[in-house]
C-alpha cells in the first residue's frame, strides 16, 4: 500500500474495501517509522489526521463520497493552515498558528481530503535543495546522503518515500518540478493564475503557483481538478481561465499527431550525460508513440536564471518586509527602540539565503539601480515569454529535461550560491513566461531518478496531462521506489 | 561590483553582525555579477512584464464581506493590548 496511487486508494475506498481510519492509521505508521530518516514532516498530529478520517468515514457512510474523500494529503508548510502551525520552515515564524485556511486548504478539505501536517522546504521557499530549513536537511529517499530537491522538498520526499499518496507544493522557479524529477515522482505547477495564492505565504507574487506532487499523472489531474478555480479573493486568480477535463486529459494512450518542440537550449555540455541520455531516450520513445520531434530554439533561455535572480529577490525583499516582529512572528528581546526591534529581529529569525535574497533584491531596488536592473529583468522576461509564444506557433508542447542533474550530496552546494541557483536552469523561463509545467520520471542515473519536463501554452495543462499519461503509460517508472524505503510491516507491493 | 552591504542591509531593515557581512558582502558581489549578463541583451522599446499574461485585475462587487475577527488575527502578535499592537516608544 505505500506505494499506492491515490486513483488505487480511491477505488478501494469506493469499493468497501477499505476506511479512511485504516488508510489513515498505515500512513501514519510509515511516517512514524520512516520521518527520523527522511526529515519530510515538520508538523503532524496525529489525533488530528485520525479524527479527519474518521469524519470522512461518517460523511461517507450518510452522503456521497466527495472527489478525494478519505484521501490523505500532506501539504507544505507554506500553506497557513488554521489546524497546527505555519512556519515556512523559518525561526521568524516559529510557534506562528495561522487565523485562516489558505484558499486551496479549503478547496482539498471541502473535497474530502485527509491533511497529513507540514512537509518540510526550503526557508520561504528560497532553496533548491531543502538545506536551507529551519528544521534542518530534508533526505532523498532513493539515497539519504542526498538532497531530495527544493523548495518543496519534504512533499518531494514524503511522496517517494511512501509516507503519504500525495502531497502540494510550491513553484516559484521549479520547486516542484525540480524535487519532482530528482525524487522520481511527477508534479504540476499550473498556469500562473490558475490556482488561488491567497494563504499561501508569498515568495515572489508574480512567479508563485501551487500544484499537485504524486505517484502518477492521473493522480495530479485529481488533485488540479479542486485546486484550480478563481478565487475573489486573490487578485491574481484569474477570472475567466480556459476551463479543461482534467481526468479526462489522462485517457491519452498514443502521440499520434502531437508535435513535440526540443529546444537546443535545454541539452547543452555540462549537463549530466546520462540525464542527457534518459531524456533523448524519452523522446524517441514518443516517436514511436506517434509524435514528431521538432528542432526548436528558445533564444532568450540563458538570460532566465539571471533575469529570475533580479525579479524574485525584488518581489520577495518586498513581502518579506511584514516580518519586522509587529504583527505577527518573532521579536526580539528588549529592543531598545523601533529600529532595533525591526533590524534584530530580521537578523534573528531570517537564515543566510534569505538574508542573500531580500539584500539582492532590495539592491536591485533601490534609487539608482532600479532600472539597470528590475527594469532591465522585467524586459528579459518579455523577450523570454515572447521566445515560448514564437515556438507554440510551431509545436504543440516542449519538452525538455527538468534538472540538468541528479540528486546532489546534501551539502555539496551550500557554499556557492550561483551553482546551486544554476540547479533550476531549466526551470526558471517557464515561471517567468506564467506557463504551465510538469515533471515525470523518465529513468536513472546511477540509481538516481531522471525527470521530463513537459511546458505547455498558457491554460493547456490538458496538453501536459495527455502527453505525460501516454509516456506513462507506455514506459514503467512510475512504479519504481525506493528499495530502502519497501520494507516495514506494511511494505512491499506498490 | 562594489556595494556597501551595512547600506543594503539597513534599507532591509536587517542588522548584520560584522562576520555575517563579511560573508554576504561577497557573495553580494558574484550573484549581481553574474545578473551584469543582463546587460548583453537589446531591450530598446521592449515593454517590461509585470504579469504573465494580458488580463485586466478583475473587480469584485464592493460590498462587506469580512467578520470582525481582530482577537483571532491578533493573537499572532507578539504583543498586543486593548486590541492595539504594543511597540517600543516612538515619540518621546
Amino acid at each position: 500500500m505505500p506505494f499506492s496511487s491515490l486513483t488505487d486508494l480511491k477505488s478501494r475506498l469506493d469499493a468497501g474495501q477499505t476506511t479512511a481510519v485504516e488508510i489513515a492509521q498505515r500512513y501514519l505508521d510509515r511516517i512514524d517509522a520512516h520521518n527520523g530518516e527522511l526529515n519530510a514532516f515538520v508538523d503532524m498530529d496525529h489525533k488530528h489526521i485520525l479524527d479527519q478520517a474518521k469524519a470522512s468515514d461518517a460523511h461517507r457512510a450518510k452522503h456521497e463520497a466527495r472527489p478525494l474523500e478519505g484521501l490523505p494529503i500532506a501539504v507544505k508548510d507554506i500553506f497557513c493552515t488554521q489546524d497546527g502551525p505555519t512556519t515556512c520552515c523559518s525561526n521568524i515564524l516559529k510557534g506562528f498558528h495561522a487565523p485562516y485556511d489558505a484558499h486551496v486548504i479549503t478547496r482539498l478539505k471541502n473535497a474530502g481530503a485527509i491533511l497529513v501536517g507540514k512537509t518540510n522546504m526550503d526557508e520561504f521557499a528560497m532553496g533548491s535543495s531543502t538545506e536551507t530549513s529551519a528544521f534542518g536537511s530534508c533526505r532523498n529517499p532513493w539515497d539519504t546522503e542526498r538532497i531530495p530537491g527544493g523548495s518543496s522538498g519534504g512533499s518531494a520526499s514524503a511522496v517517494a518515500g511512501g509516507l503519504v499518496p500525495a502531497a502540494l507544493g510550491t513553484d516559484t522557479g521549479g520547486s516542484i518540478r525540480q524535487p519532482a524529477a530528482v525524487c522520481g515522482i511527477t508534479g504540476l505547477k499550473p498556469t500562473y493564475g490558475r490556482v488561488s495564492r491567497r494563504g499561501i505565504i508569498a515568495f515572489a507574487s508574480s512567479l508563485d503557483q501551487a500544484g499537485p506532487m504524486t505517484r502518477t499523472v492521473r493522480d495530479t489531474a485529481m488533485i488540479s481538478a479542486i485546486l484550480c478555480g478563481h478565487d475573489s479573493g486573490d487578485s491574481t486568480s484569474v477570472v475567466d481561465a480556459p476551463e479543461i477535463d482534467w481526468l479526462a486529459a489522462c485517457d491519452a494512450v498514443d502521440m499520434k499527431g502531437l508535435r513535440i518542440g526540443k529546444p537546443k537550449e535545454y541539452f547543452v555540455d555540462g549537463m549530466d550525460a546520462g540525464v542527457r541520455a534518459s531524456v533523448e531516450a524519452a523522446l524517441e520513445k514518443c516517436v514511436e508513440l506517434g509524435a514528431e520531434i521538432v528542432d526548436i530554439s528558445l533564444p532568450h533561455t540563458k538570460y532566465a536564471v539571471a533575469a529570475y535572480y533580479v525579479i524574485a529577490p525584488s518581489e520577495a525583499s518586498a513581502n518579506l518586509s511584514r516580518y519586522d516582529g509587529v504583527r505577527f512572528g518573532q521579536r526580539c528581546d528588549n529592543p531598545e527602540d523601533l529600529l532595533d526591534m525591526y533590524t534584530r529581529s530580521r537578523d534573528d529569525g531570517f537564515g543566510a539565503e534569505v538574508k542573500r535574497r531580500i539584500l539582492t533584491g532590495t539592491f536591485a531596488l533601490s534609487s539608482g539601480y532600479y532600472d539597470a536592473y528590475y527594469l532591465k529583468a522585467q524586459q528579459v522576461r518579455t523577450l523570454i515569454r515572447q521566445d515560448f509564444l514564437d515556438a507554440f506557433e510551431q509545436v504543440d508542447i516542449i519538452a525538455t529535461p527538468t534538472s540538468p542533474i541528479p540528486a546532489f550530496k546534501i551539502g555539496e552546494k551550500t557554499d556557492n550560491p550561483i551553482t546551486m541557483y544554476l540547479s533550476d536552469i531549466f526551470t526558471i523561463a517557464l515561471n517567468l513566461a506564467g506557463l504551465p509545467g510538469m515533471s515525470q520520471p523518465c529513468g536513472f542515473v546511477d540509481d538516481l531518478p531522471v525527470g521530463l519536463q513537459w511546458i505547455a501554452p498558457a491554460w493547456r495543462e490538458d496538453a501536459l496531462l495527455s502527453a505525460a499519461s501516454a509516456y506513462e503509460g507506455a514506459t514503467d517508472w512510475t512504479t519504481k521506489y525506493p528499495a530502502a524505503f519497501s520494507g516495514n510491516k506494511a511494505g512491499g507491493e506498490s | 561590483m562594489d556595494i556597501d552591504v551595512h547600506k543594503v542591509a539597513m534599507l532591509s531593515r536587517i542588522r548584520l553582525t560584522d562576520d555575517e557581512a563579511a560573508h554576504l558582502g561577497p557573495q553580494l558581489s558574484n550573484i549581481l555579477g553574474y545578473i551584469e549578463q543582463l546587460s548583453e541583451v537589446d531591450t530598446e522599446g521592449v515593454a517590461p512584464t509585470a504579469h504573465p499574461h494580458d488580463v485586466a485585475m478583475p473587480q469584485r462587487a464592493d460590498v462587506v464581506t469580512n467578520a470582525n475577527r481582530r482577537d483571532a488575527l491578533q493573537k499572532p502578535a507578539p504583543k498586543t493590548q486593548s486590541g492595539l499592537y504594543v511597540v517600543p516608544k516612538v515619540i518621546e
